[in-house]
């Protein structure tokens, strides 16, 4: 019996629980399964700040030591959402300074984080260790140098993809002379020239540092000195990969690569000159990630590279690898458990690019273990998605983009319904879904058969009717993440099936046929989901009921409307005074 | 595989751009009487008349003299422009033809900055919706760039132009790069990228390109014609019109393409005009001499030539 059980004992199984998802189960069974939890889990993530404020968070779960964050909905990566909706973290690091003097970790993405959170972290917590941004903007470079010049015990400053303002390159050098812990440096979304001493004598006294990833502005002839310095890294970021070619720099370079012997991931690789690539190739056989997205060079340079990594799982290319330099990859990485593709030239209508719907096919037939796609291409059929889907039936993760908006199946001038929807019929482990291309609604009566896993679902110019979308809200018993855009969905599937976005996490829907009046209807049933419009127009309030909004973002939340939202962003059917209930 | 719309040497349509000569004599004159003999006369088969060329919508004899006047520098230069123009729309009309509405959109875009050229394209663009009429309705909805897509983020939007010119590929091994040695003379661009040749198969009435860098052998090339028209062949065989419900087990193979035991074969036109049997010559000289190919069937071969007997068809 449980309760016979010391608490010790709890304790101790519970800290081999490391999903939150076990956790959630596990504190549900009874009452003192739920205290025994509560005290000691030591992780949390918030998948949206506005679901739940901070301090129902810290008087719930008193000893975190860390807290991961998400603020913006995943369509603000492509400015679908406005300039200032929101999304700002200090709020959370105020009370979380407060509640959590020992937190050691805080992770953000979409976030808005000022200098002023910056600073308030960097003060705030003695053992602070990491700190990762993803997709983050608002903060400036001295933001960055109150982090390296007070966080004493800090481990990791990582920085992806984020927009910074930078006001020097200077921050670098706050980082004090005694500082040693550093194990992990990611400033490559970055511009401006940081001191290379600086950065050289950071290096040299961070033994433990096992990831750097440099910007752009340091220059090859210096990353065999860093080298020279780090020969433990794991993971390594060049700058800019170009030069007028000479013996020496290439020969040291080489040399250095050569001495990493622990080296796994690389990337960077900006304004290639391909005849340094064969510096790398030393390390080729033991890569098991290479992001070369950066890497404007042409197929058979690429291909000479990839034939030689023989261990790779991750591989994150554009899209001038060609259909020649995929089949490249197909026969020789065969570990290969991911694939992104990216379009160099995406605004053309023709490239001049030979990258097709064929590459994707062989590397679905040579790589085995391929789990994760995401391919921008210009063409598309039902045949090759039929292919993919029968070759990789284990498919987790599949992002189709076409680029051309509604483009049918090249071959046929058919809709791409069969092909995705053979996509979800054989690939049972399917969580995330991109489509796109001419889709009717028969193809979301697929998903909504077949997809019992799917947890994210993007779609864009698909559709014909409601039906389309209710088949997905009614069949995807796993969605949690739904966003749509440019696509014939209205009023009658959301008010079908509001209890189903109770069990989800968001729903995003932007030019579609949604109306204020249902909107409002919603919020109104729906005490505990915040249904906001978000719509740029004037005189708002004068709108009839039955215009459609411009773009609707729905959540669940046990928070109430949220306090800080701009004068474009309105939840509708709520009280003005039910704001932000903190009981 | 098919490239979508790219310039192809004139060359490859003797027959359309015939109707321009290149001593052209389309003048802007004062009066506002233009002259546009050059094209009106040539203008013999039914399709060319509907693209009778006319500097003003009908009915309306002198049509902005000023305003072609201000627009151009030079009665020289004015035509040169209108024979672009003409050469653009042309392949707008092929592209319309193969559904590449993207370059449709980015035609109209380069056409509306002058508003004689509006009124070229608006005369085409009937002429296309006419002899496209009931194909797809999609021909109409020639997107405007819309906001946000395609989903990448706003760092990744202009790699190619950002990234500073690479050096052109000089020690490489790989047969690839080594037919762009052949191909010196033709724009740098296609050495780098690719050099596509239109192909065009009997029965089958969309045209593809292929591109001759990515093959060394006419083995692969023929290896690539049968993938590029299988489905088509299928699908244009596929007499219910339904479609093959993504069942394409269906196809059979196009093979023999370059031995004659096939039900097809593979020609190609060469440089001078002539049509030839592909396979004859080594690689190179095929491909520096190639300007369009085609699968014909077998049974028409008598018309054909050898290398040795050059008779024009």
């Amino acid at each position: 019996m449980a309760y016979s059980f010391p608490e010790e004992v709890l304790e101790h199984v519970f800290s081999f629980l490391a999903s939150q998802k076990d956790r959630n189960a596990v504190s549900l069974v009874c009452k003192t399964w739920y205290e025994m939890e509560r005290w000691c889990r030591k992780r949390i993530f918030v998948g949206n700040c506005y679901a739940v404020n901070p301090r129902i968070m810290i008087r719930r779960f008193p000893e975190v030591k860390s807290v991961e964050l998400k603020g913006k909905p995943h369509f603000a990566d492509f400015n679908l959402v406005p300039e200032g909706w929101g999304g700002c973290v200090y709020p959370w690091i105020v009370e979380i300074a407060r509640g959590y003097p020992w937190l050691e970790e805080i992770r953000l993405k979409r976030m808005v984080v000022t200098d002023e959170s910056l600073e308030l972290i960097s003060k705030s917590f003695k053992n602070f260790k990491v700190l990762i941004l993803s997709s983050c903007e608002g903060f400036s470079t001295d933001g960055l140098a109150a982090i390296a010049a007070n966080c004493r015990n800090l481990r990791v400053l990582d920085l992806r993809e984020c927009e910074v303002e930078e006001l020097s390159g200077h921050w670098l050098s706050h980082f004090p002379d005694s500082f040693t812990s550093l194990e992990s440096l990611n400033m490559a979304c970055l511009s401006y020239e940081v001191s290379f001493s600086a950065l050289e004598r950071l290096v040299s006294r961070s033994s433990n540092l096992k990831t750097l990833r440099l910007n752009r502005n340091v220059p090859i002839e210096k990353l065999s000195i860093l080298l020279q310095r780090a020969p433990q890294l794991v993971d390594f970021g060049t700058g800019a990969y170009s030069s007028e070619i000479r013996s020496d720099t290439y020969s040291s370079l080489a040399e250095a690569f050569s001495g990493c012997k622990k080296l796994k991931s690389l990337s960077g690789f900006w304004d290639v000159v391909p005849a340094y690539l064969p510096a790398v190739y030393s390390v080729c056989s033991q890569l098991t990630s290479l992001n070369l997205s950066y890497a404007t060079t042409q197929s058979p340079d690429l291909s000479k590279i990839l034939g030689q990594c023989h261990n790779l799982q991750r591989l994150v290319v554009l899209d001038y690898i060609e259909d020649t330099g995929l089949d490249t990859v197909a026969m020789s990485c065969k570990d290969l458990r991911e694939l992104v593709v990216f379009p160099s030239d995406p605004f053309v209508a023709d490239a001049n690019v030979l990258l097709t719907e064929q590459g994707l096919v062989s590397v679905s037939e040579g790589c085995s273990k391929l789990q994760s796609v995401l391919y921008f291409c210009r063409q598309m059929s039902n045949s090759a998605l039929i292919s993919i889907s029968k070759n990789r039936p284990n498919l987790t993760c599949f992002r189709c983009c076409i680029l051309e908006p509604r483009a049918p199946d090249y071959l046929t001038f058919e809709p791409l319904d069969i092909g995705f929807g053979s996509i979800v019929e054989n690939c049972k482990q399917l969580t995330r879904l991109s489509m796109s291309g001419l889709l009717t609604d028969r193809v979301f009566e697929y998903i909504g058969t077949h997809a019992k896993k799917l947890d994210m679902l993007s779609i864009a110019f698909a559709g014909d009717s409601d039906l389309g979308l209710h088949h997905v809200l009614s069949g995807c018993e796993s969605l949690r993440k739904l966003e749509i855009r440019d696509c014939p969905f209205g009023d009658k599937a959301l008010l079908a099936n509001t209890s189903k976005l109770e069990t989800m996490r968001s729903l995003w829907m932007s030019s579609c046929s949604v109306s204020f009046g249902a909107c409002k209807l919603l919020g109104q049933k729906m005490p505990r989901l915040n249904v906001e419009v978000i719509d740029e127009r004037e005189n708002l309030d004068s709108i009839p009921e039955d215009a459609h909004v411009e773009k609707v973002y729905i959540y669940r939340t046990v928070s109430g409307q949220r306090p800080d939202m701009p004068d474009f962003v309105r939840t509708m059917g709520k009280d003005k005074d039910e704001v932000y209930n903190l009981s | 595989m098919d490239g979508g719309y790219s310039r192809i040497n004139e060359e490859t349509h003797p027959q359309l751009l015939d109707l321009i000569p290149n001593e052209r004599n389309w003048f802007v004159t004062r009066d506002g009487d233009h002259n546009i003999e050059g094209s009106k006369s040539h203008h013999g088969n039914g399709d060319e008349k509907k693209l009778e060329l006319r500097l003003g919508p009908p009915g309306v004899e002198d049509w902005s003299v000023s305003d072609a006047q201000r627009s151009y520098k030079s009665p020289q230069k004015a035509a040169q422009k209108r024979y672009q123009i003409f050469k653009d729309l042309y392949f707008a009309v092929h592209a319309c033809k193969q559904k590449q509405i993207s370059c449709v959109s980015h035609m109209f875009s380069h056409f509306c900055t002058n508003l004689d050229s509006i009124y070229l394209f608006f005369i085409f663009f009937l002429y296309v919706s006419v002899s496209c009429f009931g194909e797809t309705h999609q021909l109409l909805g020639a997107p405007a760039p819309v906001v946000g897509w395609p989903p990448i983020r706003s760092f990744r939007k202009n790699i190619a132009s950002s990234s500073s010119k690479q050096a052109p590929v000089s020690d490489s091994q790989n047969g690839v790069v080594s037919n762009n040695i052949v191909e010196k003379g033709k724009l740098v661009e296609n050495c780098q990228k690719g050099f596509f040749v239109k192909i065009n198969m009997n029965g089958v009435p969309i045209g593809r390109k292929v591109d001759l860098n990515a093959y060394d052998t006419y083995e692969k090339l023929s290896v690539a014609v049968d993938q590029l028209f299988r489905g088509l062949l299928a699908a244009q065989n596929d007499t219910s019109g339904c479609g093959n419900n993504g069942n394409y087990q269906d196809e059979k193979p196009i093979t023999g393409l370059l031995d004659g035991n096939g039900e097809y074969t593979l020609v190609y036109e060469d440089n001078e005009g002539d049509r030839m049997l592909v396979g004859d010559v080594p690689w190179h000289m095929f491909v520096s001499s190639v300007k369009r190919l085609r699968v014909i069937k077998t049974s028409e071969i008598s018309n054909i030539s050898r290398k040795d007997e050059k008779i024009k068809v």
